[in-house]
């Protein structure tokens, strides 16, 4: 789960970060007393999870209160990727000397949470890394002691740090640190880290990533969740604990398993048609779960026929039949359904399926190509 | 022969007393899978399976009356880093890991303590590992198998029985399947049993399944042009998969453009590994590669 920025910072400066204090805004009144209690020049930043906000016109300079209650109206309601921005962050104008990066990564390959440092701030970190990669470095900390002060001075002098700069780092690298293991972060980072004129150090943006492995242990952190930024059948499905992303065809897949779930959408596309989401049941799928699953799929109006994978395992395959038959009864609305179930208890599966009268299919690609077909179908008479 | 385990295998089960973990080891057990022992905190001195299985409450216990040489786990994500832990801790050198939603911090430190302790880890969030005819461990269903001279390996659960059974179907048999788990902290990865199948007499051919998100299939495409004579075929999840979107398994996940399915395709391409479309051009694939 992304954080906002403004929860990022507050996370952040809960573990000894320095940073600008900023205050939150939702409309252009707001902002201007924002900026009023402030005094002094601020950057209205929209609140977004989606990147290149800058560029969208999401950030802007305010010399005045009534610069910044001008700017807010302008940002707030902007459409940037697709999302609506409701939230402004109103922070102090920084002056900037130099920018850097500084984050930290759960990274597979070396089982290690790394340190990624350059003095190549300010901009996309994968950008550096194609175009100067010498540019970056990458740390690796031990995974049973962690972050210790040689590796907090090996960071700063990679930054080339001067001797004062140096030591207001160390609080930073630490206070990042401890906010990414305390958070169970994927990702934690400050782009840009800025000095100032005046030597200061300050980290002027911040983004974490959270483990969503990890969200259970974490209310505090659960409670963050930008519920506005979600898909409202996102959001619902991750109440039913089903693992569901819309996209934008016309194919509905339900599928357990991740892997297998991406499988059909592949084959989807490979028969000609368009997957309108990734939904995976996950083990054990009981008929209320496949109920809100057919419900969360058929909320979008676009879906003109859907695909139902299942390969039996941990998932009884009966148990789905019959989910998938009382759940189809059930539905406001109804769309051909090609029906798939292979494993344990497919026999008794195919007995129910064939009984309500389902589409069923021999093999995946049978089932890809009959769904595309039946969406054609469906989509041709309405 | 076969890899990981086999007629010898003597097969604890942590967490057997569990709605998952008896409907499972009841399945293993079917198959012919040792199970010497199981374990619950609590219910030592009692029996699972209808009298067949031996409780005990520590794996220490378990491993020192029964001669358990692998584990596999069941039980629920707080307490799985835990369970892999004392399974190391009691010497255990196998331990397969089904749980998922285990935080990956969590698994940080498990990771590094079981390889310091020699013990070899397959998952967590995997399917287990079946050597055909021989034993299954974990949760892939026994029934779609069939014995044979291909290995297989695969980052998914449900995918895996897909292939497998397009193989099976197609009549291309298996020596040991075997799902190394979709999270980003695994124990095992694909090289690791890419080359233990490579040293397997038995084994003629290796089938690779792969998914989005990090780079273990590119490295294991360098390994495999290096070290593997063994005819091979792939296939890659998540061609149509939005980048920044994590697709259910933690670990998959496109992100600043890297981990994609191309990205992996054309690595393995270029390690001369034929990369199917589908599941079920797999089977067509080894025949090609002379597999019989």
């Amino acid at each position: 789960m992304k954080l906002q920025e403004y929860r990022s910072k507050e996370i952040l400066a809960r573990h000894g970060v320095a940073l600008l204090d900023g205050i939150v805004a939702s409309t252009p009144a707001e902002a201007r007393a924002a900026a009023e209690r402030i005094g002094s020049p601020v950057v209205v930043k929209a609140q977004v999870l989606v990147g290149g906000r800058g560029k969208a016109g999401g950030v802007k300079l305010a010399a005045t209160p009534a610069e910044a209650e001008a700017r807010a109206a302008e940002i707030i309601g902007l459409v940037i990727k697709g999302v609506t921005v409701r939230t402004l962050l109103v922070v102090p104008a920084a002056e900037i000397a130099k920018e850097y990066y500084l984050g930290l990564i759960l990274d597979r390959a070396a089982k290690a949470v790394t340190v990624i440092a350059s003095a190549d701030g300010g901009v996309e970190i994968e950008e550096t890394a194609k175009t100067n990669p010498g540019a970056i470095l990458r740390l690796p900390l031990h995974p049973l002691i962690g972050l210790r002060e040689h590796n907090v001075r090996r960071v700063a002098f990679f930054l080339g740090l001067d001797p004062e700069q140096r030591r207001a780092f160390g609080p930073i690298m630490r206070g990042l640190y401890a906010a990414f293991m305390a958070s169970d972060a994927d990702l934690a980072e400050i782009n840009p880290l800025v000095t100032t004129p005046g030597g200061e150090l300050l980290a002027l943006d911040a983004k974490i990533v959270l483990d969503d492995s990890a969200l259970p242990r974490h209310p505090e952190l659960e409670a963050m969740r930008d519920l506005a930024e979600e898909e409202p059948s996102e959001i619902a499905a991750r109440e039913a604990g089903i693992n569901f992303i819309k996209l934008d065809g016309n194919i509905g897949c339900m599928v357990n398993g991740a892997g297998l779930a991406m499988t059909t959408m592949d084959l989807v596309k490979l028969a000609g048609g368009e997957p309108a989401n990734f939904l995976d049941i996950g083990g054990g799928a009981k008929a209320d779960r496949v109920s809100t699953a057919f419900a969360i799929i058929l909320d979008d109006p676009r879906v003109q026929a859907i695909l139902v994978n299942i390969f039996g395992g941990i998932t009884r395959g009966d148990e789905v039949a019959r989910g998938i038959v009382e759940a189809r009864a059930s539905l406001q609305r109804t769309v051909p359904m090609v029906v798939r179930i292979v494993g344990t208890n497919s026999v008794e599966a195919a007995d129910i399926l064939r009984q309500a009268n389902l589409i069923t299919a021999d093999s995946l690609d049978d089932a890809a190509a009959k769904a595309v077909a039946a969406a054609l179908a469906e989509g041709g008479a309405a | 022969m076969s890899i990981l385990v086999n007629n010898a295998t003597r097969l604890l089960v942590q967490g057997i007393t569990g709605r998952e973990g008896e409907f499972h080891s009841r399945a293993m057990l079917e198959y012919g899978t040792p199970i010497v022992a199981g374990m619950t905190p609590g219910k030592g001195g009692q029996s699972a399976l209808d009298g067949r299985v031996p409780v005990y409450d520590t794996v220490a216990e378990a491993v020192e009356q029964t001669g358990a040489n692998a584990s596999c786990i069941f039980v629920p994500a707080p307490a799985a880093p835990d369970a892999m832990l004392e399974a190391a801790e009691a010497g255990i050198p196998l331990i397969f890991c089904i749980t998922e939603g285990i935080p990956a911090l969590d698994m940080l430190a498990v990771y590094h303590v079981l390889r310091a302790k020699g013990a070899r880890l397959i998952g967590p969030n995997c399917p287990g590992a079946t050597s055909v005819s021989e034993a299954k461990v974990g949760i892939i269903p026994g029934e779609i198998h069939r014995r044979g001279p291909v290995g297989l390996v695969s980052r998914s659960g449900t995918l895996t029985y897909e292939v497998v059974q397009a193989m099976t179907d197609a009549g291309l048999g298996q020596t040991t399947c075997v799902g190394i788990g979709g999270d980003p902290i695994v124990g095992s990865n694909f090289i690791d049993m890419l080359s233990m199948f490579n040293e397997d007499p038995e084994t003629e051919a290796i089938v690779m399944i792969g998914e989005i998100g990090g780079d273990e299939e590119e490295r294991a495409a360098a390994y495999c042009a290096r070290e593997v004579r063994k005819p091979m075929a792939a296939f890659v999840a998540g061609r149509t998969a939005p980048p920044g979107r994590r697709m259910g398994h933690a670990g998959a996940i496109i992100s600043g453009g890297a981990g994609t399915a191309e990205s992996k395709r054309l690595a393995l391409e270029a390690a001369g590994i034929r990369v199917a479309d589908s599941p079920s051009q797999i089977p067509g694939l080894l025949r090609a590669a002379g597999v019989r």
